[in-house]
């Protein structure tokens, strides 16, 4: 039977089917929904970790066991876990191990683009690329048998439009776990250097009898037609070729690396011209001309963003050389508003930042919902760099002598993904930066999932929540204090407080995302236009709520929290609950 | 589908989905999640037919477009196909950037929404969706309204409909999608 699903339902479907018996990993879009649905599957244990390398970690143990283990995660949360796997590379696996890895070709959710197969070639391991749900949660079953064949890790590379795309699946039942059981072989597991030497020569034998294998694996096939034109192409990529160019002959590549040269040289054999279609990265197209095989790619597919059919109807008029022209937008649609993301109305994030734009700091960001603090009017956050980075950049900076006050900013989540190492190097260096938490109680960009302060695990039992004062106090800061980021005035008098002192501080904003609470806080405001001279300092806040068409603003009943921060910063007090008039 | 983050966007896709799985097509949509979702513009896209490989709708191929907002749908109106059905909630959502003056609301989109479709329903969906017993079903008035111009059966939508949406739920959504079908006739 045939059941409609997305890609990130389907990989969870097939680890359960394979038999996985631990998953760890940690949010991040677009591969989220993988551990969250697994959770819902019986007979096998997951986890969110607090960051990336811990979980790929935690699998890799597992996994040494024998028994099939999952790791999840984006393309950057593979940078952090870069250490593990390019270790986890030489000392191989017992039970399969398959890490899948999630690009975000366009950036929709991602603050750069990261082409994770190059990974794959950086450790020399295998990297698979399924193409919608069923070849997912195939792809994934198949990556185990790979896995545990050869035993290497494997890298499932997922993309944006992969995840979040349903499809229609036919399931299967779950293989039989393993049980857990370590065997001692310390010549396999521990690369002390003398033994690594030995890892690193089976490596590259292992590379060659992978190369091999992908030359006859079922997830590569040719699909002759027309041989006029030949494209090789993989992941997403493959399904916008065949709508675009729906009589050239094709090389599907489901496993790209270790490349297989046979095929490939068969298919470029067979047709009088090639093209290469794959996102991001020029991967496949770079090895085809070290093979020495001419071929179209990058000269008229673009490199940069996410392809899809409308962006490869133009690659296909510039390979023909002809003029293509984007159907134009209408004028109607031609100098509408944009609409990009922003904090939620009644975000309680909105005090901190809508405060320290009112101080002359240097305010250091980190990775989540917070980062919308840069968008006008707020226009606080003056970087970002990673997780963890809105802490310890801001310790650099006052390292170097800047003159203004910086301070850095970072969520509870990210807190605890990389920002204690951050605290402790600021208390143990003699920094005196100002570190604020935006403590909501959750991991709210990716959609809300547990992290180590919620007090809930990933399989819905509960756990001790780790109280962020008690780790910044372990980390020898002194100064921590409490706020309630809805009280603009003590927020703006504690801000100043700490950013004075000579020694560093920590301050906690702790309040809900009302997001997850799905509640109002109080009855909704309105503004008495009477009263209001249309000063615009309610419009500062940034808040969704707050609409004005040029005129006076108004307050949105149905989306206001009733949060009251426009109450407390209107000078003329035009701003009062409903109910109260 | 198209709209403002919140406002029931993917699941309305996701009803579509259904429906035209269980009129036996081969079906596969699109959405975004993540950041684009906190009070962005949220678009779902579904292709259905009996090969189909790209989830991603080309420019100029929608057979339907459905808008929960006046803007969103006049910056869709590239991927509507000639003569392709428009269906739009008489909503206006301001975004931020307009009430902090960095770009300006149109005062025309209803003049503008006249010219650019053709075939154009539009309609105050909260309104037909809160006589109906929800005004949180919109997203549903507008899917009924939709429906008018999709080739699936009444008892597709009605059996996707009873699978989307919570048990509770589902007497009320039958109600307002019917009120959003038959809105063209009356």
């Amino acid at each position: 039977m045939s059941t409609l699903m997305s890609g990130n339902e389907a990989f969870a479907r097939g680890a359960w089917e394979a038999g996985v018996k631990v998953a760890a990993g940690y949010p991040g879009t677009p591969s989220t929904e993988i551990l969250e649905n697994l959770s819902k599957y019986d007979d096998l244990y997951c986890e969110w970790a607090p960051n990336e390398k811990v979980a790929f970690e935690v699998s890799a143990g597992a996994c040494l066991t024998g028994v099939r283990t999952l790791t999840t995660m984006k393309h950057v949360g593979l940078n952090v876990a870069a250490d593990p796997l390019m270790t986890l590379a030489y000392t191989g696996v017992a039970g399969g191990f398959v890490a899948i890895v999630a690009d975000d070709p366009g950036m929709h959710s991602s603050q750069n683009e990261q082409d994770t197969r190059q990974y794959a070639h950086f450790a020399r391991i295998p990297v698979l690329e399924p193409s919608d749900s069923q070849e997912a949660k195939d792809f994934l079953k198949e990556g185990y048998e790979i896995s545990e064949k050869y035993l290497t890790p494997v890298i499932v590379r997922s993309t944006t439009r992969v995840a979040h795309s349903l499809s229609l699946v036919e399931t299967s039942n779950r293989k039989p776990s393993s049980v857990a059981e370590f065997k001692k072989d310390p010549q396999r597991f521990v690369p002390i250097p003398a033994w690594a030497r030995a890892m690193r020569v089976k490596v590259e034998k292992r590379y060659h009898e992978l190369t091999a294998a992908a030359n006859k694996s079922p997830l590569n096939r040719i699909e002759w037609a027309d041989k006029k034109l030949g494209i090789v192409a993989c992941g997403i990529a493959y399904q916008y070729v065949k709508e675009v160019w729906p009589e050239a002959s094709v090389l599907k590549l489901g496993w790209a690396y270790p490349f297989p040269d046979e095929l490939i040289k068969e298919f470029a054999a067979g047709v009088e011209e090639l093209l290469v279609v794959e996102e991001l990265d020029p991967f496949i197209e770079e090895h085809l001309k070290v093979m020495g095989i001419a071929c179209h790619g990058r000269d008229v597919v673009p490199g940069i963003g996410e392809l899809s059919p409308t962006a490869l109807m133009a690659s296909r008029a510039k390979l023909e050389g002809r003029p293509f022209e984007l159907p134009q937008p209408v004028p109607e649609s031609k100098d509408l508003p944009t609409r990009p993301p922003v904090l939620c109305s009644g975000c309680p994030h909105r005090g901190i930042f809508y405060s320290l734009a009112q101080l002359d700091v240097i305010v250091t960001g980190d990775i989540g919902c917070y980062s919308l603090g840069v968008m006008k009017p707020l226009g606080s956050l003056d970087t970002i760099l990673c997780m963890g980075g809105g802490i310890t950049m801001a310790h650099g900076m006052d390292k170097a002598g800047e003159k203004r006050p910086v301070v850095g900013v970072v969520g509870d989540s990210t807190f605890f993904h990389s920002g204690i190492t951050g605290l402790l190097d600021i208390s143990y260096n003699r920094g005196k930066s100002t570190i604020i938490v935006l403590d909501n109680r959750t991991t709210a960009m990716t959609g809300h999932q547990d992290n180590p302060g919620t007090g809930k695990t990933l399989m819905g039992e509960s756990t001790v929540a780790v109280a962020i004062d008690e780790v910044a106090k372990a980390c020898g800061i002194k100064r921590i204090v409490t706020v309630n980021p809805y009280e603009l005035e003590n927020v703006q008098k504690v801000l100043r407080e700490e950013i004075a002192a000579n020694e560093p501080s920590l301050i906690i904003s702790k309040a809900p995302c009302l997001l997850l609470s799905k509640q109002r806080m109080a009855e909704p405001f309105m503004i008495d236009e009477d009263i209001c001279v249309n000063c615009g300092t309610c419009l500062g806040l940034g808040c969704p709520a707050i609409e004005a068409r040029g005129d006076k603003p108004t307050i949105n009943t149905l989306s206001c929290t009733g949060c009251s921060m426009c109450e407390q910063i209107c000078p003329t007090q035009a701003i009062s609950q409903m109910n109260r008039k | 589908m198209v709209g403002v983050g919140g406002q029931g966007i993917l699941l309305a896709s996701a009803i579509i989905a259904n429906a035209a799985m269980l009129s036996g097509y081969q079906v596969k949509t699109n959405e975004v999640h993540g950041m684009a979702q906190r009070g962005g513009s949220v678009s779902g896209q579904i292709r259905y037919g009996h090969e189909v490989h790209s989830p991603l709708v080309a420019v100029g191929t929608a057979s339907v477009i459905g808008s929960l907002e006046h803007v969103e749908a006049l910056r869709m109106a590239p991927f509507l196909a000639p003569n392709g059905l428009c269906v739009v909630n008489a909503q206006e959502v301001i975004p931020v950037t307009v009430s902090m003056g960095a770009a300006a609301y149109p005062e025309d989109t209803h003049e503008r929404l006249t010219r650019v479709f053709s075939n154009l329903i539009e309609f105050d969906a909260a309104a037909i969706a809160a006589a109906n017993g929800s005004v949180r079903a919109a997203n549903v008035a507008l899917l009924g309204a939709m429906s008018t111009g999709l080739d699936l059966t009444e008892e597709a939508w009605h059996e996707a409909i009873a699978k989307c949406v919570k048990p509770k739920f589902v007497d009320i959504n039958l109600k307002v999608f019917a009120a959003g079908r038959d809105y063209k006739k009356a």
